[in-house]
């Protein structure tokens, strides 16, 4: 439930982002980030919610930990790797969108 | 995506985090005895143990884990509360970590099995799209610390739907900190707090904190370089003798955190005394909804009736279950006589063998403790000088 998973922003609508995860485009809620953001940049994500902008300059530090899990080829029974996927796979789906939202 | 070479010198350069390792070996083996520190969050647990980075930490050196899981902390009374509800007949959306708990007399997957509606559910914002898809009422049972209690907290400020309601069991770190500072029989010299939750809170509440239990604090990462250096430090601050707070990862964490997120917390909950499973009671460390969210809190809306649940024998194996001892950091998994046999990640009878953070979990997943391992404890490290 725990992880933060890093995400690069493509669109923003409101107070839902269209977020990048490796290849996989997923909704995201703004509520409750601190600071603007805008396409390009890179926020870590909590169960659906990104909770902080990525200064720009740790950015390749960040991504490269996920980089390095989900290209482990062992991961299968590893439960880091597990629950990064889980977070990739469920972080808000377009069901999360809805009008009137954000 | 990031750059190889970035990736490869930062993350796996053996010879950096070498350096680090010969660095704690020696800081310990100056300090001339066994030093303790404790980390609070279950996401250092698992790079701990999937970088086997237990291997590599001087003999000298115990690293404990502490209450850092929420799914683990849920005591058994707030999970009767969920599997109250759902054999009421009310849908209870939560987490999936949350399924398996035990309560006291069945969890939410055996509430399932008997017919009970349960929906997991990925995020709140889902639980609430859920709820406006139907007319039946719907409640989430949200549990976890700060991190996840402002994604709860959003959606209570936004206005769900009226079919829809919040159990609350949500968690803040900070006083349990205080509580196994202070706890008789640990030995804790240290903290490595947890990263995630410090985006939330900051680092500044760890300044206090330290200098108000005279122990050092460090926020740390979850890389293995990241542990490793969060470590150097935080040894370094306790052989010196110096009860400071260092922030060690300040790419996810700003000293006065995230205001936003703050400012809903505290708008939508009030911090209230409770027990976490296994440490009893930890004032302030249960967050419950405020007044002004009283018709969308599930314990006003609905009557509750967990008796009936605590009349149902409780299983007699939790008992034998040491998960709170485990997470009050005075007992390791290997001491509780159902590691393993009785209790497996498929049969858990504890919350520490439930969640993917869960120490026991943990320990089952990776083949045991690593630093179990004899050789990797008794011979020394031939790469450490
Ligand atoms: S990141 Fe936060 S929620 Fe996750 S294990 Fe660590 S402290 Fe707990
Ligand atoms: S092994 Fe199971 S029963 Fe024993 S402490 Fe861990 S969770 Fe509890």
């Amino acid at each position: 439930m725990c992880l933060g998973v890093p995400g690069r922003v493509i669109t923003v609508d409101g107070m839902i982002a269209t977020v990048d995860f490796w290849g996989v485009k997923k909704h995201v809620r703004l509520d409750v980030i601190d600071e603007p953001v805008g396409p390009g940049d890179y926020v870590l994500n909590h169960v659906g919610y990104a909770i902080r902008r990525i200064p720009p300059e740790d950015i390749a530090e960040t991504l490269a930990l996920y980089d390095e899990l989900l290209g482990d080829v062992r991961a299968d029974g590893d439960l880091m790797a597990a629950d990064v996927r889980g977070e990739l796979a469920g972080v808000a789906g377009p069901a999360d969108r809805s009008p009137g939202d954000g | 995506m990031a750059d190889a070479a970035v990736t490869e010198m930062r993350f796996r350069d053996p010879v950096r985090a070498r350096a680090l390792a010969a660095r704690l070996g020696e800081l310990v083996a100056g300090a001339g005895r066994q030093i303790s520190v404790m980390h609070v969050c279950g996401s250092h647990e698992q790079a701990i143990a999937r970088y086997g980075l237990r291997a590599s930490f001087p003999a000298d050196l115990e690293v404990i884990m502490g209450p850092g899981c929420p799914v683990c902390v849920t005591d058994l009374p707030e999970i009767d509360e969920a599997v109250a509800l759902a054999r009421a007949g009310v849908r209870v959306a939560t987490y999936g970590d949350m399924l398996k708990v035990p309560g006291t007399a069945m969890s939410l997957a055996d509430a399932q099995t008997e017919g009970a509606r349960i929906d997991v559910v990925y995020s709140v914002a889902q639980a609430v799209e859920l709820a406006r898809a139907t007319t039946d009422e719907i409640v989430f049972f949200a549990s976890g610390f700060e991190t996840t209690a402002v994604a709860t907290a959003a959606v209570l400020v936004a206005g769900p739907p009226p079919n829809f309601s919040v159990l609350s069991a949500h968690k803040y770190i900070p006083p349990v900190m205080e509580i196994v500072a202070e706890m008789p029989g640990a030995r804790v010299e240290g903290f490595l707090a947890a990263g995630h939750a410090a985006t939330i809170t900051g680092a500044a509440v760890f300044e206090q904190f330290a200098a108000r239990h005279r122990r050092p604090v460090v926020v740390a990462g979850f890389e293995p370089l990241d542990i490793l250096a969060a470590l150097v430090a935080l040894v370094e601050l306790v052989v010196t003798g110096d009860a400071r707070a260092i922030n060690c990862y300040p790419r996810c964490v700003a000293r006065e955190g995230n205001k936003v997120a703050q400012a809903l917390l505290w708008k939508v909950f009030r911090p209230i005394g409770g027990r976490w499973r296994g440490i009893a009671h930890v004032p302030s460390g249960n967050l419950r909804l405020r007044d002004e969210f009283a018709h969308v809190d599930a314990r006003r809306r609905f009557t509750i009736d967990v008796e009936a649940l605590w009349r149902m024998a409780p299983p007699a194996l939790v008992e034998h279950c040491v998960c709170g001892d485990i997470m009050a950091g005075i007992a390791a998994p290997r001491d509780c006589t159902l590691f393993g046999r009785a209790c497996t990640p498929e049969t858990p009878v504890g919350a520490c063998m439930v969640s993917s953070e869960g120490t026991c979990r943990i320990w089952h997943q990776y083949g045991g403790h690593p630093d179990l391992v004899a050789i990797g404890r008794a011979a020394p490290a031939p790469e450490v000088p």
